[in-house]
C-alpha cells in the first residue's frame, strides 16, 4: 500500500471502529428486544430484571393471529381435546379460540395498499419524470417545485378536506381511496428521484433509436426504461416503504375494511392486560420486511431520503 | 431557435420514414406524460388546501352537517393566535424540534466522521445503524412505550444499571418533567442515521488533495478540521437540518403513539393538538385556520432557511 497523508493511522481506525460498533449495538438493541419479546411468554416479557435468556415460545404469534376468550369449564367441555399445536398453546393459557384475529386482514390491507399505490405511483411518476427530463415543459421549474412543496404540508392539515372529499365520493375507508392518496403523497418523491435517474441516461441512446425508426414512445419503453431499471426499482422500494409505514392518514381515514397494520398494531390487547409478546410478534412481522428492503436499497438510500438532492 | 438533431434527421429523411420517426409529437407526449401526475396532485393536494383555507373563515363543524354555516371572517385566526394553550403547544414543539436537531447533528456528524475513517466492515455497521429510520414510526413509538415501562422496561433497567437508581422510581412517559425528553430520545434514536448518512456523503465529497495540500502547509489536524472539514460539510449538514426540521415540525405518528400528547399536555405537539381539534372536538372551521397557520409557518421558515443554505453553498 502506498503511503498517503490522508489515510488514517491503524490506531485511529481501531478507535473509530470501537465507537461506531458500540453505537450500532446500542441502536440495534431495541430492535433485537422487539424480536426477542415476540418469542417470550407473557410472564417472561414483563419479568424483572428483564430476561435476556428465556425459553422461546410461539405463544405471542398464536395470540396475535387468534381471537380468544377466557374459558369457563362449560366451554372447555364443549371444545373437547385440543386438536392442533396452536390450540394446545391457547388452552395452556386457560383460553379458547373464537376465531382468527384481525391482524391477518390488516396486514393484507397493508400489502394491497402498499403495492397498489407503488405500482400506480411508478407508472405516473416514470412518465412525468421522463417528460420533465427530456422535453421542454412550460413552467417546468415551477411545476417541479410545486410537486416538492406538496410534501411540506402536515398530513393532519390536509386530512380535514380529504376526509370531507372522500366522504362525498364514498372513498372513506376503501382500498381505492388509500391507494390514490398514497400515490399522490409519493408522487413528489418518485418524480424527483426518477428525474435524477433518467437525467443520467445519455440522450444519444434515444436519438439513435429514433433514427432507427422507433417512435418516441417506443424509444421510451424500449431504450430508457431498461436503462433506468435500477433507479425505478429503488424508487419503487422507497414508495413502498412510505406507504407501508404511513400512520396519520391511515388512522384518520380508515377504521374497518381498509385499515392498515400501523394503526392496528398498537390496539392489540390480550385477555387480561396488555399482551406484549403478541404486540412484539405483530411488530416483528411488520418491520422485518422493511429491514430486508433497507439492505437491498443500501446504495441508493441517501438519494431516496433526500429526494435526490444528495447523490453519491 | 436551433433545431435538435432529431428534427434535422427527420427533415432530411424521405417522407414515409419521417412519419414513423415522429409518431406522436413530443409536445403531445409531454402532456400525456405529465398531465395525470399534475391532475392527481391538484385533486389530492391543492384542492384540499384551497378548501381548508375556505373552511378556515367559517364555523363549519363536520359532525353537524345540517347546521347553517356562517362566515366568521378572521375570528378563527384571532382566537388561535391569542390562545395561551396554543402557545404552550408551540413551546413543546420548539423544545422537541431544537433538542432533536441538536442531538442528531452532534451524534450524526460524529458517527459520520468516525465511519469516514474507513475501518474494515464500516459498510456493514452503517447499514445496521440505518435500520431505525426506515421503520414505521407508529409501530416503533408503540414499542418504545414498552421500553419505557417503569421496573420492567429495558430503558429503565439500563439507566438504573448505570446510575444505581431504582428502575421503578421513574416513568419516562408518565412524568411531566421527563416526558418531553422521552420523545426526544426516541426520535434521536430513530433519525440520527439520517443526519449521519448525509454528513457521510459530505465528508466523502471532500477530495483528498485538499488535505494533502494542507499537510504540505503544515496545518495541524485540528486546524484542518475547522478550516476544511467543517466548511465543506456544512451545506450537507444544513440540508439534513432542513429535512429534519420540516419532518419534526409535522411530527405526529411517533409521539402520538409514545405519549399520546401527555401527561397533561406536556408533549402535545402542534400536529397532535390539531388532530384533537379537528377529529375529536370536530371544530372544523377553527382547526382549518390552525392548519393554515401551521402550513404558512413551515413554508415561511423553510423558504428563509433555503435562502441561507444557498448562500452557504455559494461561498
Amino acid at each position: 500500500m502506498s503511503f498517503s497523508v490522508t489515510e488514517p493511522s491503524a490506531r485511529t481506525k481501531w478507535l473509530a471502529a470501537v465507537l461506531v460498533v458500540g453505537y450500532a449495538l446500542i441502536t440495534i438493541a431495541p430492535l433485537l428486544w422487539i424480536i426477542a419479546t415476540g418469542f417470550k411468554s407473557p410472564a417472561d416479557s414483563i419479568a424483572y430484571p428483564p430476561k435476556v435468556v428465556f425459553e422461546p415460545t410461539l405463544e405471542g404469534y398464536v395470540n396475535l393471529f387468534t381471537d380468544r376468550t377466557r374459558a369457563t369449564q362449560d366451554m372447555l367441555d364443549a371444545a373437547g381435546e385440543p386438536k392442533t399445536w396452536y390450540e394446545r398453546i391457547v388452552r395452556a393459557q386457560g383460553t379458547v379460540i373464537n376465531g382468527p384475529s384481525r391482524y391477518g386482514e390488516r396486514f393484507l390491507n397493508s400489502v394491497i395498499i402498499g403495492f397498489g399505490s407503488t405500482a400506480l405511483c411508478m407508472i405516473l411518476g416514470t412518465a412525468a419524470a421522463y417528460a420533465f427530463s427530456r422535453f421542454r415543459v412550460p413552467l417546468k421549474d415551477d411545476l417541479l417545485f410545486f410537486i416538492l412543496s406538496t410534501r411540506m404540508m402536515p398530513p393532519i392539515a390536509v386530512a380535514i378536506p380529504i376526509f370531507l372529499m372522500f366522504r362525498n365520493l364514498g372513498l372513506n375507508d376503501t382500498h381505492l381511496g388509500m391507494i390514490l392518496l398514497y400515490t399522490a403523497v409519493n408522487l413528489s418523491l418518485s418524480v424527483w428521484l426518477l428525474k435524477g435517474f433518467i437525467d443520467e441516461i445519455p440522450v444519444e441512446y434515444e436519438e439513435a433509436a429514433l433514427i432507427d425508426g422507433y417512435t418516441r414512445f417506443q424509444a421510451f419503453t424500449k431504450v430508457v426504461l431498461p436503462q433506468a431499471a435500477t433507479g425505478i426499482a429503488s424508487t419503487a422500494i422507497f414508495c413502498l416503504i412510505f406507504a407501508w409505514n404511513e400512520y396519520a392518514f391511515a388512522v384518520l381515514l380508515t377504521s374497518g375494511t381498509a385499515q392498515t397494520a400501523p394503526p392496528f398494531i398498537p390496539t392489540i390487547i390480550g385477555v387480561g392486560g396488555k399482551d406484549w409478546p403478541a404486540v412484539a410478534a405483530g411488530a416483528t412481522i411488520f418491520l422485518v420486511p422493511v429491514m430486508v428492503f433497507t439492505i437491498l436499497l443500501r446504495k441508493h438510500l441517501l438519494r431516496g431520503i433526500t429526494f435526490g438532492a444528495v447523490r453519491k | 431557435m436551433s433545431q435538435s438533431p432529431i428534427q434535422r434527421v427527420a427533415q432530411a429523411t424521405p417522407e414515409p420514414m419521417a412519419r414513423r420517426i415522429r409518431g406522436l409529437s413530443d409536445r403531445t407526449i409531454a402532456w400525456i406524460f405529465v398531465a395525470p401526475t399534475i391532475f392527481l396532485l391538484l385533486a389530492v393536494n391543492i384542492f384540499p388546501l384551497i378548501w381548508t383555507v375556505r373552511l378556515s373563515f367559517t364555523d363549519f363543524r363536520v359532525n353537524r352537517p345540517n347546521r347553517d354555516v356562517e362566515w366568521v371572517g378572521l375570528e378563527n385566526y384571532q382566537r388561535i393566535l391569542t390562545d395561551a394553550d396554543i402557545w404552550h403547544t408551540m413551546q413543546a414543539t420548539a423544545h422537541f424540534l431544537v433538542w432533536t436537531i441538536v442531538l442528531q447533528v452532534l451524534i450524526g456528524f460524529t458517527l459520520a466522521f468516525l465511519i469516514n475513517k474507513k475501518f474494515k466492515g464500516n459498510d456493514l455497521w452503517t447499514t445496521i445503524i440505518v435500520f431505525p429510520m426506515m421503520l414505521s414510526p407508529a409501530v416503533v413509538g408503540n414499542f418504545w412505550t414498552f421500553l419505557y415501562q417503569p421496573q420492567i422496561g429495558l430503558f429503565n433497567y439500563v439507566v438504573a444499571f448505570f446510575t444505581g437508581a431504582d428502575p421503578a422510581s421513574f416513568s419516562m412517559i408518565g412524568d411531566v418533567a421527563l416526558a418531553p425528553w422521552a420523545i426526544v430520545i426516541a426520535d434521536t434514536w430513530m433519525w440520527t442515521p439520517f443526519v449521519m448518512l448525509i454528513c457521510l456523503a459530505g465528508l466523502r465529497s471532500i477530495p483528498d488533495s485538499i488535505y494533502e495540500a494542507a499537510e504540505c502547509d503544515r496545518a495541524s489536524k485540528w486546524r484542518q478540521f475547522w478550516t476544511i472539514t467543517v466548511p465543506m460539510v456544512l451545506p450537507f449538514l444544513m440540508l439534513a437540518v432542513l429535512f429534519r426540521g420540516i419532518e419534526n415540525f409535522k411530527m405526529f405518528d411517533l409521539v402520538v403513539q409514545l405519549t399520546g400528547g401527555g401527561p397533561g399536555n406536556t408533549t402535545t405537539l402542534t400536529s397532535i393538538d390539531l388532530k384533537r381539534e379537528a377529529f375529536e372536538k370536530w371544530r372544523t372551521g377553527y382547526s382549518s385556520a390552525y392548519a393554515v397557520i401551521l402550513f404558512v409557518t413551515v413554508f415561511g421558515l423553510a423558504s428563509i432557511y433555503v435562502k441561507a443554505l444557498n448562500k452557504v453553498k455559494q461561498r
